[in-house]
């Protein structure tokens, strides 16, 4: 799949003007509130008819207001998620899911009730009202409802924003099993950084209306200058590591990545299971020699490899740990009292790890101390 | 309850004539009421407040007034039932149909404001929902915004049937008072009240009229809680 936007289009006196092309598995708008994420999305799904400009996908030209071509929302095939998921209140959560259905040509129906109602583990729901759901239910349901219209493209705007912590962990495997499992190409709009790395395979980063960035999810997290200031210190080094050995001895687990070997709580992972983690850059501490009397497990040498400003008295230090980058975030104080320069040799102190794009079905926490 | 239902021919006809022509006034403005209350919750065009005006108008005339002006345009050599007597054999001066006619206009602003009011409640952002589901406008119509405005609609429509229960003004001045063709309820008791003798008539009918209007407003109640309930929004 693959899909082009390039449109402006005037809301008051906000105005968005947004090119990228995408052929990621799940994409993610990502940008502070505000930043056109949602406007852009509602232009992808036809809800908004935008100024200018020029979406495909696919090849397949949705809007061309050139050619004077808008393809009516109900034409697109385009499913959508909304944060609030939109359940119908007068139909049970059966004939919810089967409304796209109706609409859908039975040569183009790909969906099938059954795998989509295992899928997302909403069985016993099925003769409930609306009303008498959970947030978190609700939002499985939109999922399934969207699915079952078999769309070409999904889109999902901020699917979780409305949920507490627990309904967001109780939410986003199935998320992860909906990337893995179905061949559907994803659009899925956040503002936290946490969902964006976990899910997305690519970002497109927006800020003001403008896109200011777009690329692999790993090399966009590890700039923190993207990332809007709240959520800044939730960004750092994304890291694929395999599972080495387990030390049943103290309940650890063993990983080894790229810039050496990284003990965390023991995980419920096969040993050579592929993980992907994410150390971020306020989790970060840099010392010039190998500390000794630390309780830190993990300490990686390394050496300086960029250095720049961040949020106040703050510098992001990047540290090359054999190929690897890890970005820590330490005061300029500091910085001047190690006399840190770019091609120091330097050893990285990892206080947490966090977990990003568990593998579907694993129930991998979400952070470890280590 | 011997006194009461031991009615005259004339009587009976008065009461199933009452009711007749307050369905079929009910039934005949439930589309136009349906499609003005669109136009006035969701429409934006030139003249929309004229529009809400002209739709109010039954509601602030005096009755005869409403009832005059439709004997102008609907009446034999009016311009409209000229047209209509000549082209659909449709007539309604001095017929039950005529009296119908009255009884839907006087009724139709208080639909109209009903249904108007269960549209504007309606989220639209279900209707988008609908729409990137593949439902076009007219199938979003059918399955989500008609059903949801439901309630509104049971309210419209049984505040025009009951308005058209006692409808007496523009009805006996557009088609007169005859017996067994335009003679509705109030037009009977009103005739009661006209000759020596003719309380214990007035009365009766009084309290028929009562009772009709009574279990039309049960019936739309429990009908509209039934509906709530449904939707598990009550």
């Amino acid at each position: 799949m693959t899909l082009a936007v390039d449109i402006s289009h005037r809301l008051g006196d906000f105005v968005l003007e947004a090119k990228f092309d995408s052929a990621g598995r799940l994409t993610a708008l990502f940008g502070p509130s505000g930043s056109g994420k949602s406007t852009l999305i509602n232009l992808i799904a036809g809800l908004i008819r935008p100024d200018k400009g020029r979406i495909t996908v696919d090849g397949r030209v949705l809007v061309d207001t050139q050619a004077g071509i808008f393809v009516p929302v109900h034409k697109r095939r385009i499913g959508m998620v909304f944060q609030d998921a939109r359940l119908f209140p007068h139909m049970s959560v059966a004939a919810n899911l089967r409304y796209g259905l109706w609409f859908t040509p039975p040569a183009e129906r790909y969906a099938n009730i059954d795998a989509v109602v295992d899928l997302l583990g909403i069985g016993q729901l099925l003769n409930r009202r609306p009303a008498k759901l959970s947030g978190g239910e609700k939002q499985r349901v939109a999922i399934g409802r969207a699915l079952l219209a078999s769309p070409k493209l999904l889109l999902m705007d901020e699917p979780l924003a409305s949920l507490d912590e627990a309904r967001k962990a109780e939410i986003l495997p199935y998320i992860e099993r909906l990337r893995d499992e179905t061949k559907l190409p994803i659009v899925y709009v956040s503002h936290s950084v946490a969902e964006v790395a976990r899910l997305a395979s690519d970002v497109v980063v927006l800020a003001q209306g403008k896109v200011v960035a777009a690329g692999p999810t790993e090399a966009i997290m590890q700039r923190l200058d993207l990332l809007p200031a709240e959520e800044r210190g939730e960004g750092g080094a994304v890291l694929d590591a395999k599972v080495l050995r387990h030390d049943e001895a103290f309940g650890m687990t063993v990983l080894g990545a790229r810039a050496g070997e990284i003990r965390v709580s023991k995980l419920a992972r096969a040993v050579g299971a592929p993980i992907r983690l994410r150390i971020r850059a306020r989790d970060v501490m840099v010392a010039t020699e190998k500390p000794t009397g630390l309780s830190a497990l993990n300490i990686l040498p390394g050496t300086i490899v960029s250095m720049k400003p961040g949020e106040g008295p703050e510098v992001e230090i990047g540290i090359d740990c054999d190929g690897a980058v890890v970005i820590a975030r330490i005061t300029e104080q500091s910085r001047q009292g190690l006399q840190l320069k770019l091609g120091s040799k330097v050893f990285a102190v990892i206080k947490t790890v966090s977990f990003d794009r568990a593998n579907t079905g694993a129930g991998l926490p979400a952070e470890v101390g280590v | 309850m011997d006194w009461l239902l031991d009615l005259t021919p004339d009587e009976w006809n008065a009461v199933r004539l009452s009711i007749k022509v307050a369905l079929v006034a009910m039934v005949f403005s439930l589309p136009p009421g349906i499609l003005i209350a669109l136009l006035l919750a969701r429409g934006r065009f030139w003249g929309k407040t004229l529009l809400n005006g002209v739709v109010h108008l039954p509601l602030i005339l005096p009755p005869v007034v409403t009832g005059y002006l439709l004997l102008l345009t609907f009446g034999r050599r009016g311009p409209a039932g000229a047209f209509l007597a000549e082209h659909f054999g449709i007539v309604f001066s001095f017929r039950w149909t005529g009296a119908a006619l009255a009884c839907g206009v006087m009724g139709f602003p208080l639909m109209v404001r009903a249904i108007r009011l269960s549209i504007e409640a309606v989220d639209r952002k279900l209707e988008a929902a609908a729409g990137t589901l593949g439902a076009n406008r007219l199938w979003v119509f059918a399955t989500v915004t008609l059903p949801l405005i439901l309630p509104g609609l049971i309210a419209g429509a049984i505040l025009a049937f009951a308005k058209a229960m006692g409808e007496f003004g523009a009805t006996i001045t557009f088609v007169s008072n005859i017996p067994n063709e335009t003679q509705t309820l109030p037009s009977a008791i009103y005739t009661f009240t006209q000759v020596p003798g003719g309380d214990e008539g007035a009365l009766r009918l009084t309290l028929i009229s009562i009772i009709i209007s009574m279990a039309a407003l049960v019936a739309s109640e429990v009908l509209a809680r039934r509906v709530g309930r449904r939707m598990d929004i009550e």
